[in-house]
């Protein structure tokens, strides 16, 4: 059994989030108990998910046997899920101490916020269908109204938006599990997973798996559903819009569109290949749309879709792949995937948390009327800058070595169009990121914004964590210790596919 | 007639019949969302159906009295800490579970055998901490939904002009 | 045969969550997609000719406690109830929050018309 109780990732948040809008109501001394409370939170979760490494096992809830009850499992991919939301979110956490400032209503914010870390942890940590669905809800909606947190009038739109999009993502996630439930006669994945072992997938499952495919995406944020990032993100308070664009749409939309399609439905080569296109869609033209912006959120936004793009790329080639019998091909490309999901969780959300505290300082987000705050924000600057030579793929830095397994593990597999493709978008990165540099930080510095000056606080912290946990995250696929450690075991529950079942049946 | 130009709807009231009787009703309907959470282990209801109801019952109060009447009788940052509560109890009978002997989170520990054929003293009570999450679950979606409905009746928009924060 | 017309009504509400141009008719519309899933749920369990799950004393054979074969095999399945529970709950709350944000955008815009609530772009 489990060293760790594993509800305690969810209970905790969810405890203190009811926990703290009770003392913030006692004054502004317990504003600050509040603040401290939920930062330990967060960090609490953190080294629980530290501690986590490596294990694996379920936790049956109430002591009812499998079939009859819900279980949660902690395997490699979802530890390594864990660690990434604990990094992010205390990250996050540390951040908004001081931006929420700006806003009234903090108490509401943390339980929110708690909210949403607590849904995270419930879907990575789900081994039953309606649970992830009442955790991936949870999570949805906590996010929803943190969107629309400043009231103000774009953020209603973007929340507006963003919540039909995602009320329809998560009906259509629902239909699906009512017909898995239909098909199937259980709602636990390693149940159902020995039946599709047994008896194939026949025409209301592989529907289900579409409708999946569908709703998850929408989370996600894949090409055709992707019509609400580039409004929400940008709208979000930076914090939220770093939680958003780092953790929610992965432990939300992909981690649980992996789980689906490698344990629980068996690998096939048509949803590799509905992946791979997919994730090529994205990735262009998030790409593309991402050059022509000018407002620095928007374009971060257009940014992470092409990123994710990056991702489910790589999760369609494994799929394929392993469909086709070649597993170590299959393993490099999932490894590649896994790891381009942790690194783009760290940088992006350090981007977000640079371009808040840009717009703390100086009040806009227009890159235009920016200019040459290198001498004004020294720290944002330096962190900013590690976050764009990572996300474009500059040597040192650990996006480089994720989107260098992609380019090999598609070499390899003999996808030579997918590699250029993934070259080629690679430049387009490098080419936005350097219009990032070059507007917002070098050049002239106007007259309006004279007077600014750095962030200071919690702020900072918040930053250069991430920004050191960008130059070292490279170790994590050159030291081999650390690869067999963290990356190799969520690889191997990927590629052991059905086989989930028999493990977690035995257990 | 003058006693309705006196109490248009909405802005104090309705009429003297109208609020009369609902306050009556009212303390029915809360009695039956009682009712209804606590054998929620027993026949169809429980937390949330219970919940709903008692919301109800303030909603009803709601329409025949005003909202400023029903706020000063339950105001916004009692139901608030109600609706914590509520979370926090259904979060400690969770808990709990894992101090008891082969423990774990949600265990039934109060759970007798309620299939035997002895007759104990708490039959009712048949169901372990069922009804104890019902209780607190209960509280939680009532006081959940007055606030939903008591927030949501804030943003008339008046003649005046105010416009109060939400949350 | 009658989940068809449950996927009929899903696409009822979707049609009209995706080309209406009233927010209020847009949450109408998800609203309609919610009542098509529960729906869909609640008859995946049905049995006809079923009763009510509800165990009573002439379905329980022996002390120890195991229910007879008869009751399983006909009484209705309990399970899609509790999942239709939770979902009408998570509806709700949905519900809650769509409409505090068209109220709030009614305030700010002074309209409900998604066509002039269209100032992010590009």
């Amino acid at each position: 059994m489990m060293r760790i109780p594993l509800p305690l990732f969810i209970a905790i948040p969810l405890v203190m989030a009811f926990l703290l809008p009770v003392f913030s109501g006692l004054g502004r001394k317990g504003k600050a108990v509040a603040t401290v409370l939920a930062n330990m939170t967060t960090i609490s979760l953190l080294v629980l998910a530290v501690a986590c490494i490596g294990q694996s096992g379920i936790y049956k809830i109430g002591k009812w046997p499998i079939p009859l009850g819900i279980n949660l499992v902690l395997d490699g991919l979802s530890s390594l899920m864990l660690l990434a939301i604990g990094v992010v979110s205390s990250a996050a956490m540390l951040f908004s101490a001081r931006y929420m400032e700006q806003y009234t209503a903090k108490a509401k914010y943390f339980c929110l916020f708690l909210l949403m870390v607590a849904g995270m942890n419930g879907v990575v940590l789900s081994g039953d269908i309606f649970n992830l669905f009442v955790f991936l809800e949870i999570a949805s909606l906590a996010s929803y109204a943190l969107v629309g947190f400043g009231c103000e009038h774009e953020e209603l739109e973007a929340s507006f938006k963003y919540m039909v999009l995602g009320s329809i993502g998560s009906l259509f996630v629902l239909f699906a599990v009512a017909l898995v439930y239909g098909n199937t006669g259980s709602l636990n994945m390693a149940a159902i997973s020995d039946t599709i072992k047994n008896s194939g997938v026949n025409a209301g499952l592989a529907f289900a798996l579409c409708l999946f495919i569908a709703g998850f995406g929408l989370k996600a944020a894949l090409v055709p559903f992707d019509a609400w990032l580039p409004d929400a993100h940008p709208s979000a308070p930076a914090p939220i819009s770093a939680m958003l664009s780092g953790i929610l749409i992965k432990a939300l939309g992909i981690y649980a569109l992996t789980r689906m399609v490698f344990n629980v439905f068996g690998v096939s080569i048509q949803i590799g290949w509905v992946l791979v296109v997919l994730g090529m869609l994205s990735m262009i033209a998030g790409a593309f749309l991402a050059i022509g912006q000018w407002d620095f959120k928007r374009l971060l936004a257009y940014s992470s879709i092409s990123q994710i793009g990056y991702v489910v790329l790589g999760i369609g080639l494994g799929c394929t792949l392993l469909a086709r019998g070649e597993i170590a091909y299959a393993s490099l490309a999932i490894l590649g995937a896994v790891f381009h999901l942790v690194n783009h969780a760290v940088y992006k959300s350090l981007l977000f948390l640079t371009s808040g505290s840009v717009q703390m300082s100086t009040g806009t987000r227009q890159m235009r009327e920016m200019g040459g705050l290198a001498e004004k924000m020294p720290v944002t600057r330096a962190t900013c800058t590690v976050a764009s030579a990572s996300i474009a793929g500059v040597p040192p830095f650990s996006g480089f070595w994720s989107k260098l397994i992609l380019v090999i593990a598609a070499v390899q597999a003999e996808f030579y169009w997918v590699a250029a493709i993934i070259v080629f978008v690679s430049l387009c990165t490098l080419i936005m990121y350097l219009k990032v540099q070059r507007y917002v930080f070098l050049g002239e510095l106007p007259e309006n914004l004279q007077q600014v000056e750095e962030n200071k606080g919690s702020m900072l912290v918040a930053m250069v964590f991430l920004a050191c946990l960008c130059v070292l995250m490279g170790l994590l696929v050159i030291v081999p210790s650390l690869k067999a450690s963290i990356l190799e075991p969520a690889v191997n529950a990927l590629t052991d596919g059905l086989g989930y079942s028999a493990k977690i049946l035995s257990m | 007639m003058a006693e309705k130009e006196k109490n248009p709807n909405g802005a104090k009231g309705m009429t003297v019949i109208v609020k009369t009787i609902s306050s009556w009703v009212k303390v029915l309907i809360f009695l039956f969302g009682i009712y209804i959470i606590i054998t929620g282990h027993l026949t169809p209801g429980g937390g949330f159906a219970g919940g709903v109801i008692l919301a109800s019952s303030y909603v009803l109060l709601m329409l025949a009295f005003g909202r400023e009447f029903v706020e000063e009788n339950l105001s916004l940052p009692v139901a608030s800490r109600l609706d914590c509560v509520g979370a926090l109890l259904f979060a400690a009978v969770a808990l709990f579970g894992l101090f008891f002997g082969a423990a774990s989170f949600f265990y039934n520990y109060l759970h007798q055998d309620y299939l035997a054929e002895k007759e104990t003293a708490l039959r009712l009570i048949s169901a372990g901490t069922i009804p104890l999450s019902n209780i607190a679950i209960g509280l939680k979606v009532g006081a959940s939904l007055f606030l939903v409905v008591l927030v949501l009746s804030i943003f008339r928009p008046e003649p005046s002009g105010s416009k109060e924060e939400r949350d | 045969m009658l989940y068809a017309l449950c996927f009929l009504l899903f696409m009822i509400g979707l049609y009209c969550a995706v080309v209406k141009k009233n927010m209020v008719k847009i949450v109408i519309g998800i609203m309609v997609m919610e009542y098509a899933v529960n729906l869909f749920l609640i008859m995946l369990g049905y049995r006809f000719g079923g009763r009510a799950p509800i165990v009573g004393k002439e379905d329980v054979a022996g002390v120890g406690g195991q229910v007879s074969d008869l009751f399983v095999s006909s009484s209705v399945d309990p399970l899609p109830q509790a999942l239709v529970l939770t979902a009408i709950v998570i509806s709700l709350g949905s519900l809650a929050l769509m409409i505090s944000i068209c109220i709030r955008t009614y305030e700010k815009y002074g309209t409900f018309d998604i066509t002039k609530i269209r100032r992010l772009r590009g």
